[in-house]
């Protein structure tokens, strides 16, 4: 694999080989056991994730996106575990690692962020508390030193008067305040990965924007690679290097967002990307995808999407599809890829 | 450390087609330490119940007493050829008979009193919740102050202040209680109000008692059932304690608390029994009365209903 | 801060000053302040005097600045029954009482914090479950019952605590007498105290495992173990801080409860507090000394109040910070 030097902005146009892989996920499966049945959150996922690059996570709510960042964490509970799959962060077999090793992994190594940052901070504990433990969990460092280091990051992601703010409670910053000093935990210990699990989402729409920016650039200054969750297909458009699609459980369609977006193979995309109301004539009807989300207890055999899809057929009832190359270069899960 | 789960739509409204009731009841059997509460329970009523028919003596008929009997330990034979199964007190009274007779004025008690707060307490929380404004106002900060209390507290200065007897330890109770009820309906009816089946009701232009009863109040009843439950366990053990301080009931209606306070005094040179059973009796009642209580509120609760 | 401390200060004497105004429309407007305060075997001198000096031939405004001042300056008239100030006398059984009621207190929270935060962190395990059957039993049981049967197994059966009674008493800080310092003291207390402990032990127990189990759900809990926080640093800050809030809050307000139930646990242990006195005035009649049973036990509880208030105040920032600016 060539590895290109560290100043060169990875663009729309490389290809994972660009990047050497930090994160490598091979056929994931993570099952939940629960009394009314199996629910398959995520089902043979596989993906990578280069140094830098920022990977978009796109799928509806119940697709498995978020169970499948919460998988890399560790974060599956009871009566979740994960049953099958290979992840590999930067030479490390996670799976291999004990509880202890696990948690010295996070927040360290591999950092997440989460979508409502009022319910992520504790309201009753100060800022730099917050800040601190984070570094002290993973590091012997003076408290003097990470406080130092907790008002650096906090500079960093553009938060005024740091001194002030570290020395608040979390009920007194705005939405997008809060969200920053997220990032900036997230950031503390320099990881070689951030999962962002919607981070934007609970936020309005100028206050998006601006995070999205903020991210982007930290992401490219520290060439920290980048997993962007979402439901949100605009902004995977202009944030993302790369975009996996997920339904029930399952991606869909992986490739370079450039590729993905203009040509979709897999009708589910073509469908998502349809629906976007930009993309739609002034004055006609909204298109939408028919049919709703399957339960994912009683999920129908062979394709999930079979059921909501026009251009099905009998061979997507009898076996799920497989992984193929779609007509455009990237891979896609379906029998029927789209040509267009 | 939970994840939440992945979400799955609900599983199909097959039980919609069960009556309320059948789906309460095999929801609430379902627990098997509810199932031995309510069993209990209805021990307890039915002794309380057939205490003329099952007791082997009648305690209080002075005709059927002889003081020579008293203070004998648990199965002792006694004269009439019988078994004094539980020992006898002072007075030479079968303990189990008196149990059985103490259970049911303890019960009666307890249950009339609960009935009439829960009456008083209904109509001054229903009150409260449809007219608002000032009404409500006057009658919650009454409530909040009273509730403020510790309830011995007030039963004692009533008690105090009113005197003795049956009817004005019944009243303390009621006194005490009301509150609580009254809370609880204007909480839910404060939610049920805002719901559309008032709003329907009021464009109908129904008659207020009718909105109030026929439709706000069937509906406020389920977090009501389970106060109830609470508050009758409550009412026998406040009434046991007054009686045992000997400020409740006269001698003449012997609750389980008398008994119990007639025994204090043996305790301490051994003859255990006189308290001891009379007590177990009471115990019994209130965890039993707990436990079903407990499953009524896990059962009832719409949050937990899928 | 101390602004906070100010306002809830001055609520509470407002406060004070209608629960007095309670009281005395009890005693000297519905009740027959003659009967209550005077003694009724007084013959007509000196009932006639006493109602001089009661003022209760005077309007009734009148009547209330009276009755204050003698408040304020502890005379609440005679004890019938032991012919001294009734005022004094409670005050003199006040340490007794509250020696057992903050005991009591400590038990609860000592046990029932650590039992319930055991059983909210693991509610299926045998010892959870255990704990929470206990707790049911812990407010099922008639108080009453429970310190007769303690004594019955600790005193008569196996003879190693004293029945009744308080133990020697020293005195702290030179003013207050108090029997905890010695182990004769302790020997005494302790029955008494686990008693009056059992009903908020079991409360608390209760309370403590709903509100971890409660946060067990909350975002910041998945939060910190994203950072990579220890399981005793997320147990023991992040979740503790949380739910200690509403529970130094309950124990706060139930602490007045637990003073008011003492007068059960000391009729038991015959233990010489205020509310031994009280159920004895009450079965004597000794009214002037239920009147100031009642104040002395609403200005505690008004106290406790504005205590409980403060202490949220200083726990959650929440209220702290906006509360300043407001």
């Amino acid at each position: 694999m060539t590895t290109l030097a560290n100043d060169v902005a990875p663009g729309p146009e490389t290809t994972a080989d660009a990047h050497p892989a930090v994160l490598t996920v091979e056929g994931l499966r993570t099952h939940f056991f629960t009394k009314a049945g199996v629910v398959k959150a995520v089902d043979d996922v596989s993906f990578t994730v280069g140094r830098g690059e920022v990977l978009g996570l796109v799928g509806e709510s119940g697709s498995g996106k978020s169970m499948t960042g919460y998988s890399l964490m560790g974060l599956i509970d009871p009566p979740g575990r994960i049953v099958d799959g290979r992840i590999v962060l930067d030479g490390t077999d996670l799976r291999a690692l004990n509880a202890e090793q696990l948690r010295h992994m996070r927040g360290n190594r591999v950092a997440m962020i989460f979508q409502d940052p009022m319910m992520t901070l504790n309201p009753v504990l100060r800022i730099d508390v917050q800040m601190i433990e984070a570094i002290l969990a993973h590091e012997a460092v003076g408290k003097a030193a990470a406080r130092a280091r907790a008002r650096e990051a906090l500079v960093r992601v553009g938060i005024p008067s740091p001194d002030e703010r570290l020395e608040a409670y979390p009920h007194q910053f705005s939405g997008g305040m809060r969200q920053r000093v997220a990032i900036a935990i997230a950031m503390l210990n320099s990881p070689d990965l951030i999962i962002a699990d919607e981070p934007t989402t609970a936020l309005d729409v100028t206050i998006q924007g601006q995070i999205l920016y903020e991210m982007q650039k930290l992401t490219r200054e520290t060439g920290t690679a980048l997993i962007w969750i979402t439901h949100d297909l605009s902004v995977v458009a202009g944030l993302a290097d790369r975009v996996c699609v997920m339904y029930a459980g399952r991606i869909v369609e992986q490739g370079t967002t450039e590729e993905v977006l203009s040509h979709p193979a897999h009708p589910y995309t073509r469908g998502l990307l349809d629906s976007v109301p930009a993309n739609n004539e002034r004055g006609q009807r909204l298109k939408q995808i028919p049919g709703m989300t399957p339960s994912m207890l009683e999920l129908p055999p062979g394709c999930p999407f079979r059921e909501r899809c026009t251009y099905a057929t009998v061979e997507c009832a009898s076996s799920p599809p497989t992984v193929a190359i779609g007509v455009h270069g990237h891979t896609v899960r379906c029998f029927h890829p789209l040509a267009a | 450390m939970r994840t939440v789960l992945p979400e799955t739509p609900a599983a199909p409204a097959e039980r919609a087609a069960e009556s309320p009731f059948h789906r309460i009841a095999t929801d609430f059997l379902s627990n098997p330490v509810a199932v031995v509460g309510l069993g209990m329970l209805m021990l307890v009523v039915l002794a309380a119940v057939f205490a003329p028919l099952i007791s082997p003596q009648n305690p209080y008929d002075l005709s059927q007493l002889d003081v020579m009997d008293g203070r004998l330990p648990p199965g002792s034979k006694s004269p009439t050829g019988g078994t004094f199964w539980l020992g006898t007190d002072d007075q030479g009274r079968d303990m189990l008979s008196a149990i059985f007779y103490g259970l049911r004025i303890s019960l009666a008690v307890g249950a009339t009193a609960t009935v009439l707060a829960l009456i008083i307490g209904l109509s001054a929380g229903l009150t409260a919740a449809y007219f608002g404004g000032k009404t409500e106002t006057v009658i919650m900060r009454i409530v909040d102050i009273q509730l403020s209390f510790p309830a011995i507290l007030i039963a004692l200065i009533l008690i105090a202040v009113l005197g003795q007897g049956t009817g004005k330890v019944i009243a303390a109770l009621v006194t005490i209680q009301w509150a609580y009820y009254a809370r609880t309906v204007r909480s839910a009816a404060l939610v049920e109000k805002r719901k559309e089946y008032m709003e329907a009701a009021r464009c109908l232009a129904l008659s207020p008692v009718r909105i109030v009863f026929r439709h706000l109040l069937p509906n406020c009843l389920p977090p009501m059932i389970v106060v109830a439950t609470v508050q009758v366990a409550a009412a026998i053990a406040l009434e046991a304690t007054l009686s045992f301080l000997g400020l409740g009931l006269p001698i003449t209606e012997p609750s389980l608390g008398l008994l119990i306070a007639n025994g204090y005094q043996y305790l301490l040179s051994g003859k255990y029994w006189i308290s001891f059973f009379p007590g177990v009796a009471l115990l019994l009642t209130i965890v039993s009365i707990n436990l079903v209580a407990d499953q009524l509120r896990d059962v009832l609760n719409p949050r937990l209903q899928k | 801060m101390l602004v906070f401390i100010i306002r809830r200060s001055m609520q509470s004497v407002v406060v004070l000053l209608i629960m007095s105004l309670l009281v005395f429309v009890g005693v000297f407007a519905i009740g027959n302040p003659i009967d209550i305060l005077i003694n009724p075997q007084a013959d007509q001198i000196d009932r006639e005097r006493a109602i001089a000096a009661l003022g209760l031939d005077k309007p009734l405004w009148e009547q209330y600045l009276v009755f204050l001042k003698g408040a304020l300056t502890g005379d609440l008239g005679r004890s019938f029954v032991h012919a001294t100030s009734a005022l004094g006398l409670i005050l003199q059984r006040m340490p007794a009482t509250m020696e057992l009621a903050i005991a009591a207190m400590l038990i609860a929270v000592v046990l029932g914090i650590p039992l319930g935060l055991w059983a909210g962190l693991r509610p299926n395990g045998i010892a959870g479950r255990t704990i929470m059957a206990g707790s049911i039993l812990g407010f099922s049981l008639p108080t009453f019952w429970v310190g007769l049967m303690l004594i019955m197994v600790f005193s008569v059966m196996l003879g190693w605590l004293p029945s009744t009674g308080r133990g020697p008493t020293t005195l702290l800080f030179g003013l207050i007498p108090v029997s905890f310092l010695s182990w004769e003291g302790l020997r005494h207390l302790i029955m008494p105290a686990t008693n009056l402990a059992l009903f908020k032990l079991a409360l608390l127990i209760r309370l403590t495992r709903a509100g971890t189990r409660e946060s067990l759900l909350q975002d910041y809990v998945k939060f910190a173990r994203a950072k990579g926080l220890s399981n005793s640093r997320v147990i023991g800050v992040h979740v503790l801080r949380n739910i200690l809030i509403p529970i130094v809050t309950v124990i706060g307000l139930e602490f007045g409860s637990v003073i008011a139930f003492a007068i059960v646990t000391e009729s038991v242990f015959a233990w010489p507090g205020m509310g031994k006195l009280l159920i004895d005035s009450i079965n004597l009649l000794d009214r002037p000394v239920i009147v100031s049973y009642l104040l002395v036990i609403v200005t505690l509880f008004i106290f406790i109040n504005l205590i409980v208030d403060v202490l949220y105040s200083a726990l959650d920032p929440r209220v702290r910070l906006t509360d300043s600016k407001g």
